[in-house]
């Protein structure tokens, strides 16, 4: 099985991705209008919370975190696959990931814009979220820089942009191609404009080669940075549950996992909805596949590594809160987190379902669902069991307005997602062609794969 | 706006607790609770209510838990055989311990919970953004988040009950965190009429609401640096040390005639409140 044709012509390449700006099936306007729908009703829920008060999302004291916190988890957790197969894996030389790296990039960007969106429905006031930034205020006063919320306004901020410029500057090729390509109209405008006057010089080449692996260097340690600091929100804090050391590669590989995960079924429905199947091959899915399995082992491991810490320390509060995670109110909860989690990737390591798509696409749905329990059960036990006795009898259920939001987001990321595929190139059709010409150097004795590879 | 003013702020904002580079000079507001004499007629919490304008959620938010008492009263059971209501009850006085090195203070993205130069935990209702962290942080969860727009909302102060509220406590909006202050615009009267006289205040000048209330004297409140003080010898009796991380009663293991203690020690928050522990059989 081969990860790419090799016979497959740039002119082909070519068509085939611009017709997927064009017209796709019609299962595309479905995807975009459900998506609007639920992105509407996550709106409607935040409408009725910022009138009526924090209060109906049936957050209370002390449950004051919920689930706007634990999405706020999964959905920075979301955005890091894209870096590892666009920066880590273009720095390791893997070249199966070109013709997926595209949109596992947009996916970054738009899990972090749909994770800041979370921030901003969580916090009591709103309209005065700037307070958490240094900015230049006549009265003189900052932040607090020791608060590891502060970090998180950063990091993000500084991923988000990084990403964003990312994401830009590898599409710059692709844009220039769109450009010539299309027929006139806003979306030529659009290319011409972004494709910053690309003429593939080797000068142009040289520069943006450059370019490219400098932000992808500075994107990486940014990408670990980003989500040791989210669990430094936790880490950093003295609460039973959460005051574990080793809960910034924990929540790395958590991120890894739900990424990658995430990475699985939009290939498919990618695949599908855009015809990319000559692209997105059985093949690649399949390496994707076991890149996954690998890092839910790693996951399960830094789970057990961290029960086992928990359990054979001499922590009793952070102890008590493990049992009762696994006994008390949140256990159908925790242990489907185990289920989706551990136990379920293990089929992922069967050869005969790396490759069945209706399988993997139930199977990375649910990985899914269990990274978000993961951090749901991260976030809310710790609040119903602490160190002080009066907590214990709570018994918070989020409301329906905190499930709308939270549905609501996956609408917004949706929408957004397919938007941007539709828009702009999801297949790099340049790396594409590399790969392309790559794979068939072997062939190289051959005349005529000679001639076609020039 | 430099980074040296950042740099100078910042020292002054944050440093060691408990203090050594700063005495408490010359006021360190502190508290002691006794618990043999506490009835847990809940006396001090209407007060407190009363006295810094909290809102009366209600039964329906109350029962969601969104109920706003900075004082609480809370009652354990005595694990013995006996049922109600010959079982035993304990009760705790509860709010803001006003600690020394508070876990609220260095979460808070925005700085809006501060200590003061007397020791208190104070609270910037103008700054808080509400991100809640404080409230998560806090280990003995005494902080209450404004859920809803009480001064807005109905029958949280019924009409003829409005002339109640008191002119010298603001009144929270919604999305802002809140908690016991200490009755800190009472400190802040004394101080400032003390240092036009040029003392400082005096034992007895000044009260809490809640003490002011407690119909059994179970609170005392006081200036803890100013020996002459009723909490100062409180705690030089029970030997509890602001600084310590563990009292003379625990290290004695039970054996101790001492009853002084503060709630959860071990994780260093220094708390300003010292709870006598109970002796008499418990109340019925």
């Amino acid at each position: 099985m081969k990860d790419i044709r090799e016979d497959i012509a740039w002119a082909k390449i070519n068509k085939d991705v611009l017709v997927s700006l064009e017209n796709p099936r019609k299962m595309y306007w479905v995807i975009v209008f459900s998506a609007l729908a639920l992105f509407s009703v996550g709106v409607g829920c935040e409408v009725y919370q910022y009138n009526v008060g924090m209060g109906v999302a049936n957050l209370n004291n002390p449950n004051v975190w919920g689930l706007y916190i634990a999405t706020f988890i999964f959905w920075i957790g979301m955005s890091h696959s894209g870096t590892l197969l666009s920066a880590i894996l273009h720095l390791m030389h893997a070249d199966w990931r070109k013709p997926i790296y595209r949109f596992a990039e947009a996916m970054t960007t738009f899990s972090l814009m749909t994770a800041g969106l979370f921030v901003m429905v969580h916090i009591g006031r709103l309209w005065q979220f700037y307070y958490a930034f240094p900015y230049p205020s006549e009265r003189w006063v900052w932040p607090n820089f020791q608060s590891p919320l502060l970090w998180d306004a950063m990091a993000i901020f500084t991923y988000l942009s990084s990403s964003v410029l990312f994401l830009y500057v590898g599409m710059i090729p692709d844009l220039a191609i769109c450009r010539d390509n299309l027929h006139e109209g806003w979306r030529k405008k659009l290319y011409t404009f972004l494709a910053l006057g690309w003429e593939g010089t080797d000068r142009q080449w040289r520069n943006f080669r450059i370019t490219y692996l400098t932000i992808a260097c500075f994107l990486i340690p940014l990408a670990v940075s980003v989500h040791s600091i989210v669990a430094s929100d936790f880490a950093m804090s003295q609460q039973p549950g959460w005051h574990v050391t080793s809960f910034p590669p924990y929540f790395v590989a958590g991120a890894l996992y739900s990424g990658c995960a995430a990475i699985i079924t939009l290939f498919i429905i990618l695949r599908y909805v855009f015809k990319f199947e000559d692209y997105m091959t059985k093949s690649i899915l399949k390496k994707t596949v076991r890149l996954t399995f690998a890092i839910a082992m790693v996951w399960t491991y830094l789970n057990a590594v961290e029960f086992a810490a928990v359990w054979y320390g001499h922590d009793v509060d952070a102890k008590q809160v493990l049992i009762q995670k696994a006994t008390g109110p949140f256990a159908p909860f925790w242990w489907g987190m185990i289920f989706c989690g551990s136990v379920l990737p293990l089929i992922l390591a069967f050869k005969r379902f790396q490759t069945n798509i209706p399988v993997l696409f139930a199977v990375s749905l649910l990985l899914n669902l269990g990274m978000w329990l993961e951090r749901w059960m991260i976030v809310a036990p710790t609040f119903s069991h602490g160190y002080y006795p009066w907590v214990w009898d709570n018994d918070q259920w989020p409301s329906l307005v905190q499930w709308g939001m939270v549905m609501g987001s996956f609408g917004w990321f949706t929408l957004l997602f397919m938007i941007f595929c539709k828009v702009f190139p999801s297949v790099s059709m340049y790396e594409v062609k590399e790969m392309v010409y790559h794979r068939s150097l072997h062939l190289k004795k051959d005349e005529t794969a000679e001639q076609g590879a020039h | 706006m430099s980074v040296g003013t950042l740099l100078e702020n910042w020292s002054e904002f944050r440093h060691f607790h408990p203090v050594d580079d700063k005495p408490h000079d010359p006021y360190k507001w502190a508290m002691s609770i006794d618990l043999d004499t506490c009835t847990g007629c809940n006396a001090c919490s209407v007060a407190c209510y009363a006295e810094n304008n909290i809102p009366v959620v209600g039964k329906e938010k109350f029962q969601h838990g969104q109920q706003m008492h900075w004082m609480r009263i809370e009652r354990y059971w005595s694990e013995d055989d006996r049922e109600f209501p010959d079982q035993g009850a304990q009760f705790l006085p509860m709010m803001c311990q006003q600690c020394e090195a508070a876990p609220c203070e260095t979460v808070c993205p925005v700085g809006a919970t501060n200590h003061t130069a007397d020791g208190l935990n104070s609270q910037i209702y103008n700054r808080c953004i509400g991100s809640r962290y404080c409230s998560a942080n806090c280990p003995f969860k005494v902080r209450y988040f404004n859920w809803y727009d009480y001064p807005t909302v109905d029958n949280v102060w019924p009409a003829e009950m409005t002339r109640q509220l008191n002119p010298d406590v603001s009144v929270r909006g919604k999305g802002v965190m809140e908690k016991c202050t200490f009755c800190v615009q009472r400190l802040r009267a004394v101080e400032v009429t003390a240092k036009s006289e040029g003392r400082i205040v005096r034992e007895g000048e000044v009260q809490t609401a809640c003490q002011q209330a407690c119909p059994s004297s179970a609170i005392s409140f006081g200036n803890l640096v100013d020996p002459e003080s009723r909490v100062h010898k409180q705690w030089a009796a029970q030997q509890v040390v602001l600084e310590a991380d563990e009292q003379e009663k625990n290290k004695e293991h039970g054996t101790s005639e001492l009853r002084g203690y503060r709630i959860l020690e071990e994780l260093r928050p220094y708390p300003s409140v010292m709870y006598l522990e109970q002796v008499r059989e418990s109340a019925v």
